[in-house]
């Protein structure tokens, strides 16, 4: 354990905050990093782990709070400011450009390069930083695009070292190596740290914070919980310091024991896709509200698209409706003998087309779609308390929650039998979250199955009667009634191995 | 290493189809590879292959720069008031001309970076007005270049057409350098990746307007070669640039959504054009069918070039290519 004492921490942030529009990503924070120390940041998704990187690394500036380099107050405008000041970052959206080599990513940017004349000289020892780490196999002169993911995330790795950083900030760094690889790279960043060099490590792998971290700060809600030494708490501790309590009051009662459920409405049996999805079985009734949880990115979204016929070529049997194939495209997927509605991640740019007007974009689902068509829109708008002028207004000027509102809408104005829900309260209000969950809940009760994607576990939770925990293309974990905890989906999504 | 950039398949076909061609070309000629004969295509294929270049630098960085054209007329127009008189005042004109074609490329690096206006309604606009500016210096054509100047530039050294050793200069002296600057390298990284260039703490505003004043310089390069071929000044002449730039990047292995080709690239397609154009001239077959075999070739290249597309298993991947 080191903690140089007497010096001034390289970075330090006082009273930092960070909005994004109405969602408040970090509140309040202070935080400082020294040099000659591993510094891990845990928390879950949503916590303020990445805006609080984005910080440190000039991506993005406190406002309010101050950033203080060396003791001394700065202004980190951008990640060049940030490289001046010795602080490196390597992203976790890949900071590499796909069409340039490796060789040349590595001096992109970097300080020894500049705009001139940049020389070749210094790429034996990039060249024996990636041997070192494990990619001899990387040529410098590939492309990085036809590189692995793996792969990238080594030239990610050299490429920040290569900078000469005096704090190297790793955001799910070594979320693509395998343990060896990691191994290697730890001993390197060991090795480094005892240089003097200040590593600020995010990792949702526990045991690789275990193995690496010297300190450990815990974020909740955007806040900073608690900084302590590694090795002072156990993991049960720690995991609870992550969740903080529930608030109960924010969803609305499960479904009794005595309702009984109806038939089957999607059966999954065996779906495998591209290597991004791998043999997946589960059933969701009539009445059900099912939960798909995991870290991002472990093929939640995946599913949904290959349910809604998106994806080419996808194997395995689906029974949806009446149908006993994945459909072929959406335009299928939401005819009503199928009878699926996909509301997706982002609705700025899938689930609405922001300068359309309301009226447009709820008219765009029924395009082409056999039912009725006569929707009543307005009894809708009613019921989710939609709050707008008219709906000739562009959805751009609702605020998020209503635009999430009119995505809802669209989808429901063809009473889909099972409705699929990629994330649909992320950075909304409570208020809007609150009618939202209720909202569900009802159609759950009218016999429409839901199926949930959510990055919040207090959502999973609370709110569905049964959780699949995903890693890796895979369900690692199904949780339902006194099992579903936010301390058994949290273990399930980090831990695979023990989960299961 | 010596390449530029190793391995852009699109690229070598093209040069292996300018290879082709020439040897036809050459081969079927009348009075054969005469230094005449090859005088003349070197001249043609210049002029288009310095607007490409221009064009490649906007396209480079996701830029698509419609005032090429606009330039080329402009500093066309300006040299055939400039360029006579003794020889100071034509190196003066020279000068002149190229200071005003790289103003005009400022002009549209500082509108797009600052303005925040898109690259193609930027420089709609102001092709409009760098030719609206020819016109007014220029209403018909007219006007005179030292016809000595002219021909230095447009005969031949050694029986090798100066265009030639012009093209070389530009590839030896000018392209292979500034791959290995810094500032080569942001050009490729910010058409690539904008933001991994800008988190990897490159100066993205500054390179983007650096890109337009590369633009504006070689179509002003352009303009003046136009001049020592005419030997007049025109201002009607934009139009055809512009559209034959992009067709000729293209033909050159240059992605349009940036990042991908090079400078190199753009003059072998640039070439490649305009040999098809001399090729229809013997071939007996009607001129008036010429754009339709050139719109047939540039159809066939891009298709060649996105046949990925149908092995994509994820649907919305299309939409971001």
């Amino acid at each position: 354990m080191v903690t140089p004492s007497g010096t001034a921490p390289i970075v330090e942030l006082k009273g930092a905050s960070r909005h994004y529009g109405p969602v408040v990503a970090l509140s309040d924070v202070d935080f400082a990093c020294h040099a000659g120390e591993i510094h891990a940041v845990l928390g879950e998704n949503g916590a303020g782990k990445s805006t609080l990187m984005k910080l440190v690394a000039g991506v993005v500036q406190p406002e309010p709070g101050d950033v203080l380099v060396d003791g001394h107050p700065v202004r980190l405008s951008s990640p060049r400011v940030a490289l001046e000041h010795g602080i490196v970052c390597m992203f976790q959206e890949l900071s590499l450009a796909p069409d340039l080599s490796v060789r040349d990513n590595v001096l992109l940017g970097a300080r020894s390069t500049g705009l001139g004349f940049f020389s070749y000289r210094r790429m034996r020892d990039v060249r024996a930083l990636l041997d070192r780490i494990g990619g001899e196999g990387i040529r410098l002169t590939a492309r990085v695009r036809d590189l692995t993911l793996p792969d990238r995330q080594l030239v990610e790795i050299v490429k920040a070292l290569y900078r000469e950083p005096r704090l190297l900030i790793l955001d799910e760094a070594t979320s693509a190596l395998n343990a060896s690889v990691v191994d290697r790279v730890f001993a390197l960043l060991r090795e480094r740290r005892d240089a003097g060099l200040g590593v600020l490590f995010i990792s949702h792998r526990f045991h690789e914070v275990e193995a690496l971290a010297d300190r450990i700060s815990v974020f909740r809600n955007g806040r900073h919980v608690e900084t302590f030494d590694n090795g002072r708490y156990g993991y049960g501790d720690i995991i609870q310091r992550m969740v903080g309590q529930s608030i109960d009051e924010l969803f609305p009662p499960k479904a009794s024991v005595d309702e009984v459920l109806g038939e089957v409405v999607l059966a999954v049996d065996g779906l495998t896709w591209n290597g991004r999805l791998h043999d997946l079985h589960f059933d969701v009734r009539a009445g059900d509200i099912i939960g798909i949880g995991g870290l991002d990115g472990q093929g939640q979204i995946t599913l949904l698209q290959a349910l809604f016929g998106v994806l080419r070529r996808v194997d395995g049997a689906v029974k949806i409706g009446e149908r006993q194939v994945v459909p072929e495209n959406p335009r299928i997927a939401k005819q009503s003998s199928t009878g699926l509605a996909l509301v997706p991640e982002d609705r700025k740019t899938e689930g609405l087309i922001p300068e359309l007007s309301i009226a447009a974009n709820l008219e765009l689902a029924q395009l082409g779609h056999d039912g009725p068509g006569d929707a009543d829109f307005e009894a809708l708008a009613a019921e989710l308390e939609l709050k707008c002028a008219s709906f000739a207004q562009p959805a751009a000027a609702l605020s998020g929650g209503n635009q999430q509102k009119v995505a809802l809408m669209k989808w429901l104005a063809l009473s889909p039998r099972c409705l699929l829900l990629a994330d649909p309260t992320r950075g909304i209000d409570v208020r809007t979250k609150t009618q939202i969950y209720a909202l569900l809940r009802r159609l759950a009760s009218k016999g429409v199955a839901v199926v949930l994607l959510s990055t919040d576990h207090e959502e999973l939770v609370h709110l569905c009667d049964r959780v699949h925990v995903f890693y890796d293309g895979r369900i690692v974990s199904t949780l339902a009634d006194e099992e579903l905890t936010s301390e058994a989906v949290v273990t399930a999504s980090l831990d695979p191995g023990a989960a299961a | 290493m010596t390449l530029p950039k190793p391995g852009n398949p699109r690229e070598l076909l093209a040069l292996v189809c300018l290879v082709g061609m020439v040897a036809l070309y050459f081969g079927t000629h009348p009075s054969g590879p005469t230094t005449y004969v090859m005088t003349i295509w070197a001249n043609q294929a210049t002029i288009l292959a310095l607007v490409a270049i221009a064009q490649f630098f906007a396209v480079l960085v996701r830029g698509l720069d419609l005032s090429v054209g606009a330039i080329v007329a402009l500093s066309n127009v300006v040299a055939s008031h400039l360029l006579s008189g003794s020889a100071f005042e034509i190196a003066y004109g020279t000068l002149a001309v190229l200071v005003v074609a790289t103003i005009c490329g400022l002009v549209n690096g500082l509108l797009i970076v600052f303005g925040r206006l898109q690259p193609i309604v930027a420089t709609l606009a102001t092709s409009a007005v760098f030719g609206g500016i020819a016109l007014l210096l220029r209403p018909t054509p007219g006007g005179a270049v030292d016809y000595d100047y002219a021909d230095a530039m447009t005969l031949d050294v050694a029986g090798v057409p100066t265009a030639l050793i012009l093209m070389l200069v530009i590839v030896l002296g000018f392209w292979l350098p500034l791959r290995r600057t810094g500032f080569g390298l942001s050009l490729y990284a910010i058409g690539s990746a904008g933001q991994a260039a800008w988190q990897s703490g490159t100066p993205v505003a500054g390179v983007r307007i650096g890109a337009f004043v590369l633009a504006g310089f070689f179509a002003g390069l352009a303009g003046l070669f136009v001049s020592f071929v005419t030997t007049t000044g025109d201002a009607g002449i934009a139009p055809t640039y512009t559209l034959n730039s992009i067709a000729a990047i293209v033909l050159g292995g240059v992605a349009l959504r940036g990042g991908v080709g090079s400078l190199f690239g753009a003059i072998i397609g640039a070439f490649i054009l305009k040999t098809i154009a001399a090729l229809m001239f013997f071939s007996g077959l009607p001129p008036l069918a010429q754009p339709f075999v050139e719109g047939l070739i540039l159809a066939l290249a891009i298709a060649i070039g996105s046949v990925d597309v149908l092995r994509m298993r994820h649907r919305l991947e299309v939409f971001d290519r």
